[in-house]
């Protein structure tokens, strides 16, 4: 599909008004579906976690997931949301394959939580206070894969349905439309969904795995002319599965819209696909008479009314918000506010949190996340999270380097050896013989060896100019593979000249 | 004095998938125009204060316990499926996205 003509970003926000709103749906991590008994698991063989509710097959009876009513009511109250007395289920009809019902059992006029707003700092220090709209309750769908065709939906031969993930309690979050944002937009966009992530995290209702589908973000993207009281005509971009994800696609979205609206022409209403591999979106359904779902109450379900006793109980649980923890940290490890937000913006709080937690010096943590472990994913374009690499493995990296088994270098090398999945630390320094020598008869071995083919600089350190070692120190390095103890083959030097 | 006119009625067909000839949808929009007709008495004899009535059985916040139960086995599962594949449900093509 050939890509669509762009504007230059800068040029874009110079010429239109950008408005955004998110759509975030969040899988609860519940033992349970939302409304049968049927086992809350990714990745197991398909339609083994399926019953005759999540199947929809006639006269099986659904009731409702108590857990995941707290769960909700939880997200509500961290989002600063009012939490319905009096709340109810929806039927919303719709015809599509992964959907076993013919209808999504959701909420329609009478969400769980509305009116609530989350407060969202972005690199340049600014602070967002997104309006929420509602958080409602709903079930996900079954999984669809394509066959046949080249694997992707158009040109497929047939379609594979996989219930497992049918009936799975979803949240979904809903902002109001986000106004004055500029060129901010797309950061805000992905700042707003990593603390979502985050928050549901801590609280713990949810895996929040972006990779695996957990938290998920549609994007609704419009542009209007400065000063233009109307809003604009929005798409609807969904697929956006990475944090990047969702900064990339409202980005390109902006950039499209506003190419399009500068030939003159008028942008189509309609849901659009992301592609993250080669950075663009198509476009999807038109908004059609497919959209005429027809909501009603769900006759089979009682309504939801969660006491004042049970929305304080669930209250008086909410861990620390997401934004007086970060203050907090930040004190605690003595970070500028530029390394701190360094991070925050790689999005590696909880992966320092832990590993400082396992004795390891801020400091370190940091430096290990933001840099070598963040270049890898980078190289590998993957997220941090996708790695297999835990705080764990960090901490014992530190320790073998405190306790002189590893210096820099060789760290560097365990850890892409933990990376690539050849083991723990200490089997990957066993098995590729990381270990720094600090053995004093190999040691000696080679400086006397390298003392010997230098004679002049032996010279030169017998004069006093010590610091003329390095050079030997640098051939013994290479001698030793970089496996050297240096500072014990610094001694050994000096010793040997004195001599 | 019908409210439901025969488009409606295709509308509603089209999106309950359901294939209506001219005939059934003359006699559908009249029963539809019967039932339309119907609730808005009802309307008509409720003030503004009583609450809308989802659920007639005053009853609420029933819950199941967050324990997993026994579910279907797979092949009991794609026992009434018309075609299967690799322990999946297998159905004609999705062409309208993309
Ligand atoms: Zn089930």
């Amino acid at each position: 599909m050939a890509k669509a003509e762009l504007m230059d970003f800068d040029e874009a926000i110079e010429k239109y008004e950008v408005v955004i709103g998110l759509e975030v749906h969040v899988e609860l991590n519940t033992n349970t579906k939302m409304f049968c008994g049927c086992a809350n698991e990714f990745g197991e063989q398909p339609n083994t976690n399926v019953c005759p509710v999540c199947l929809g097959l006639p006269g099986a009876l659904p009731v409702v997931n108590g857990k995941a009513v707290e769960y909700s009511i939880a997200i509500g109250l961290a989002l600063n949301c009012s939490i319905a007395g009096d709340g109810r289920f929806a039927r919303k009809n719709y015809f599509y394959p992964d959907l076993s019902k013919n209808f999504q059992t959701s909420q329609y006029d009478e969400p769980i939580a509305y009116e609530g707003q989350l407060e969202v700092p972005v690199a340049s220090g600014k602070v967002y206070n997104v309006a929420i709209e509602r958080a409602h309750m709903e079930e996900d769908a079954g999984k669809l894969s394509h066959v046949g065709g080249v694997g992707r939906i158009q040109g497929a031969e047939y379609s594979l349905v996989d219930f497992n993930r049918a009936g799975v309690p979803l949240v979904e979050i809903v902002t109001k439309p986000i106004f004055d944002s500029g060129a901010e937009a797309p950061e805000l966009a992905s700042a707003y969904v990593r603390q979502i992530r985050e928050i549901v995290k801590a609280m713990d209702v949810s895996d929040a795995r972006m990779e695996r589908g957990n938290v998920r973000c549609d994007a609704n993207v419009s542009l209007r002319p400065k000063g233009q009281q109307r809003l604009g005509t929005r798409t609807e971009t969904k697929n956006v599965n990475s944090l990047r994800s969702v900064e990339n696609a409202v980005r390109y979205e902006i950039q499209r819209q506003a190419a399009i609206l500068a030939a003159g022409d008028e942008i189509t209403q309609e849901t659009r696909h992301w592609h993250e591999d080669k950075k663009y979106t198509s476009a999807g359904r038109p908004k059609s008479d497919a959209d005429d779902y027809r909501y009603f109450p769900e006759p089979d379900l009682v309504p939801v009314q969660p006491t004042e006793e049970l929305i304080e109980e669930i209250r008086t649980r909410l861990p620390e918000n997401p934004a007086s923890r970060r203050a907090r940290l930040q004190q605690e490890w003595s970070l500028s506010d530029n390394e701190f937000r360094d991070i925050v913006n790689s999005d590696l709080l909880d992966e320092v949190d832990s590993t400082v937690s396992l004795g390891v010096s801020a400091q370190s943590a940091k430096k290990w996340w933001t840099g070598e472990i963040a270049r890898i994913a980078n190289l590998e374009g993957k997220e941090i999270t996708e790695l297999s690499v835990t705080p764990e493995d960090v901490a014992e990296i530190e320790k073998m380097i405190s306790a002189g088994k590893l210096n820099d270098r060789l760290a560097r090398e365990a850890l892409s050896g933990v990376i690539a999945g050849e083991g723990s630390v200490a089997e990957v320094v066993s098995a590729r013989g990381l270990e720094v020598v600090s053995d004093d008869g190999a040691l000696t071995a080679a400086v006397d060896k390298a003392l010997a083919e230098q004679p002049d600089v032996l010279e030169k350190i017998r004069a006093g100019k010590e610091q003329a070692a390095g050079a030997i120190i640098g051939s013994v390095m290479k001698e030793m593979r970089g496996q050297a103890d240096a500072g014990r083959v610094r001694e050994l030097i000096l010793e040997r000249a004195k001599s | 004095m019908s409210e439901i006119t025969p488009e409606n009625v295709r509308h509603l067909a089209s999106l309950a998938r359901i294939l209506v000839t001219d005939e059934e949808v003359e006699k559908l929009a009249k029963e539809l125009d019967v039932i339309v007709e119907s609730v808005a008495m009802v309307k008509g004899a409720v003030s503004d204060d009583t609450p809308a009535t989802s659920h007639p059985i005053p009853m609420s916040n029933v819950y199941r316990e967050d324990v997993v139960k026994p579910s279907l086995s797979q092949q009991q599962a794609l026992s009434n499926a018309p075609d299967q594949a690799d322990g999946k449900f297998k159905v004609n093509a999705i062409l309208d996205e993309e």
